[in-house]
């Protein structure tokens, strides 16, 4: 079923997109994430989609323009990166406390100082408590399944949330792959006409973003806890009905040759790919190492995550970015937080490697597997290590 | 009492005595908001809502209107209404006229003309809002964005904002033996978005509500960007008695402070008529508190500065002429 | 004063706080914030609804016989009606 085209993987997510028939789309541009809304431009230009399509001026009122959009009752999506996230950051939280559905893709890229427009995590990283569902794609078939996948989830009433797919800045949004792309029907079929909750139209008159003063706050605030944790249901039943109808299958981990792994590594993103020729090479010589590519982050898998380290030993979490003056990289913290109940945890090694666009290679991560697995028990270790830093 | 006793022939001329009990009865902002005891901006905006009737959706930024309206779980609007945060309201307002435009064209909305109108304050619009009133604007979006000027960040606790008219005392630039208050002259926004080429711009009063109220209308049924900037009396930042509030907007009309003008596709006119010779700005300001510490030469300043903004107006009222007939002269 | 309704649990808050009774902020009465009580003189109104106009809140009332009146549940007090009435058939009178 579907096409298969080869594209550059930042056209394919428009295309992707288009396929769903959003009525809005408001989009600034920004390295390395452009090439989305430009292509989006594009097939707006050439007829083949109906929306309106807003330059905005600013990634804040590119934000403010979905919310604006969805509000009145439109499929509306975005895409930005890096900077442009953290001018929209104050209407990030807002779109997820007033539970419209925006989709936006994130072309992950560093935050600044100094500035820097190549890839890392750092810019997700800092929306982690924003409330958003959030996904990991690693290669552009993945990319392009996300991006339907989210609207139909971020569209459910029982989710009714924002949602942002992250693909890795340049490694992702600038390579060409091949790919299965839905055909219109297919997705026509599993992605219904948006019927929102309630809607700006004077036949139904409502007031969206109220006032809570603190004898509301809490609760309001507990209710959209609540909301992005059972999201996870959706989610899940989403993921099965993609597998029934074009075969592919998700999961909010994906393990790779963990059958009696007693080392693990997890990635986020397209470093998986690497870690997966690294992988091979290793379980060629024998060693019983494995791979989990988290691809959903918020709301966070502990069921998955206390599943897939089952009988390993030594867990290496791979983190894309930095916490200043934190205990460890932001997934590393956290996932030392979920097992830290566990009492057969595995032991656990962060590694914060492959900052601002600095490659990572299969070499680099057959290094940080056999320094871990090799490693004297007795020595001390830190909490967190940089890998690949000169002078380090 | 009131202004008639000063101007009465100017007055009368403008004011039908009976035509409120034309006006249409529907109450679109209910009573039982928390705004101040006789807040200028909260009966603007019963009269806007009036002028705008059903078919409308409000797009509102942060401010003392949204705070006073909108307490979770009540609200106080009757149409329909959202408010995002403080400076994107014309930004929200794009994406509302976008996805009206939108689901009108594919059907999904019934076949009826429904208003975008986004409103702010003057915090939410000449300051941190400038940028999306600007892209709006100039996005030729079919939105009117209405400006409730109560000249500072009212709701915050009167900070100065660049609405803040000369000489004015606010909580961050209060008058004091080292300074005089606010020492710049109020930015005039509405000729920004004269430049801004839009079809039409107009300043209003509440105090003038008829004349408000047929700028709203005539804006509404613009279809393309529109803008008014009204200016609302707050009593309790302006520091005068509640029920001088009609009044106070009254002097600001009659001594030029805020003359009443629209610029529709570039040919400027006044709406009110005025007198003669203006009323000197010591009517105005001897009302207000936050005027009470200026300086005899302060108030000079003032007053000059405001014969020649109003002459500049009325240079423009005088020999502008509208984008049309100028098209047309180039034959 | 009219109770205010806050939702008894978390589960009771509406999705993203969404308000979908228009108007319902008139279940709170601030008519008990008023210091002053506007009062009618029907010999001297003129019924030229300059009153009606004016107000904030939007309570005062045309009656059937064309005279006005606040409603009271809302009336702060404010004194605006009675400054801009032409005749002075308005006169504010202390609450009591």
């Amino acid at each position: 079923m579907g096409k298969r085209k080869g594209m550059e993987i930042a056209l394919a997510a428009a295309e992707a997109a288009a396929l769903c028939r959003p009525d809005v789309i408001a989009a600034y541009p920004i390295t390395p994430n452009t090439h989305i809304p430009e292509h989006l431009s594009d097939i707006v230009a050439e007829g083949r989609l109906d929306a309106e399509f807003i330059c905005v001026e600013s990634e804040h009122s590119a934000l403010s323009a979905c919310m604006g959009a969805s509000g009145a009752g439109a499929r509306v999506f975005t895409a930005t990166s890096s900077q442009g996230l953290l001018y929209m950051a104050e209407i990030m939280a807002i779109a997820s406390s007033m539970r419209l559905p925006v989709v936006m893709a994130l072309g992950n890229r560093a935050l600044s100082g100094p500035l820097n427009i190549w890839n890392d995590h750092s810019d997700i990283m800092s929306q982690r408590d924003t409330g958003w569902i959030s996904l990991f794609a690693s290669h552009g078939q993945e990319v392009i399944d996300m991006v339907i996948q989210s609207f139909r989830i971020a569209e459910d009433r029982d989710v009714m949330l924002p949602i942002n797919i992250n693909l890795d800045g340049f490694q992702l949004t600038h390579v060409v792959e091949v790919m299965d792309f839905p055909l219109q029907e297919e997705v026509d079929a599993f992605l219904p006409v948006y019927k929102p909750y309630a809607s700006l139209h004077p036949d139904h008159p409502c007031s969206m973003g109220t006032l809570g003063l603190p004898e509301i706050f809490a609760e309001a605030t507990r209710a959209r806890e609540a909301a992005v944790v059972n999201s996870r249901k959706t989610i899940l039943k989403v993921w099965d009905e993609w597998e029934k109808r074009f075969g592919r299958r998700y999961e909010p981990i994906e393990s790779y040759k963990m059958k009696g792994a007693e080392v693990a590594v997890l990635t986020m993103g397209s470093m998986g790919e690497t870690a997966e020729v690294a992988i091979d090479a290793l379980r060629e010589k024998g060693v019983p190492v494995g791979l989990l590519k988290l691809k959903l982050w918020r709301p966070f898998p502990y069921e998955d995550l206390q599943k897939a380290v089952k009988g390993v030993k030594s867990l290496i979490v791979m983190d894309r970015a930095v916490s200043f003056g934190g205990p460890g990289g932001p997934v590393a913290s956290e996932i030392r937080s979920a097992l830290y109940d566990d009492p057969n945890r595995p032991d656990l090694t962060n590694y914060i490697f492959g900052l601002g666009g600095r490659d990572v290679t299969v070499e680099d991560f057959i290094t940080m597997i056999d320094k871990v697995r090799l490693a004297d028990k007795k020595r001390p270790k830190e909490h967190y290590e940089f890998y690949g830093v000169r002078g380090e | 009492m009131n202004t008639l006793k000063g101007y009465p022939v100017g007055l009368v001329e403008n004011f039908d005595l009976y035509a409120p009990k034309l006006v249409d009865r529907e109450e679109y902002f209910s009573p039982g908001h928390r705004a101040c005891q006789g807040c200028g901006e909260a009966l603007a905006i019963r009269l806007m809502c009036k002028a705008l009737g059903k078919d409308t959706v409000i797009i509102n930024a942060t401010g003392c209107m949204e705070v006073i309206s909108s307490m979770y779980p009540t609200t106080a609007w009757k149409l329909p209404w959202i408010h995002v945060a403080f400076p994107n309201a014309a930004a929200v307002g794009s994406g509302v006229e976008a996805a009206l435009k939108a689901l009108h064209r594919k059907g999904r909305i019934p076949d009826r003309y429904v208003k975008a109108v986004a409103i702010g304050g003057d915090g939410g619009t000449v300051d941190i809002g400038l940028q999306a009133l600007s892209g709006a604007m100039e996005r030729g979006h079919d939105l009117l964005y209405v400006c409730f000027d109560n000249e500072a960040y009212m709701n915050t606790g009167i900070q100065r904002s660049s609405a803040t008219p000369f000489g004015a005392s606010t909580t961050t630039a209060p008058a004091g033996p080292a300074s005089m208050g606010n020492k710049t002259w109020k930015k005039n926004v509405p000729e920004i978005m004269v430049a801004h080429n839009i079809p039409y711009v107009a300043t209003a009063c509440h105090s003038y509500p008829l004349d408000f109220m047929n700028k709203v209308r005539k804006a509404r049924s613009i279809k393309g960007p529109s803008y008014i900037h009204c200016l609302s009396v707050c009593p309790t930042g302006w520091r005068c008695p509640s029920e001088a509030c009609i009044k106070m907007g009254r002097l600001a009309v009659e001594t030029g402070v805020f003359p009443l003008y629209e610029v529709e596709n570039g040919q400027y006119r006044m709406t009110v008529s005025m007198p003669e010779n203006l009323r000197p700005i010591q009517d105005y300001i001897k009302h207000q508190g936050r005027f009470r510490h200026l300086a005899p030469e302060q108030i000079k300043l003032f007053q000059d500065r405001t014969n020649l903004e109003y002459k500049k107006l009325l240079n423009k009222v005088e020999h502008s002429k509208s984008w049309g007939e100028m098209s047309a002269e180039q034959g | 004063m009219a109770n205010k309704r806050w939702p008894e649990n978390w589960q009771d808050v509406t999705p993203g706080c969404i308000v979908s009774e228009p108007g319902s902020a008139s279940q709170y009465h601030t008519g008990d914030w008023r210091a002053q009580r506007p009062i009618w003189d029907n010999t001297k109104c003129i019924k030229c609804g300059v009153c009606y106009i004016f107000c904030p809140e939007g309570c005062i009332i045309e009656k059937e016989d064309g005279f006005f009146e606040a409603d009271l549940d809302y009336c702060k007090g404010c004194g605006i009606c009675a400054h801009e009435c032409w005749p002075l058939a308005i006169k504010m009178v202390e609450e009591g």
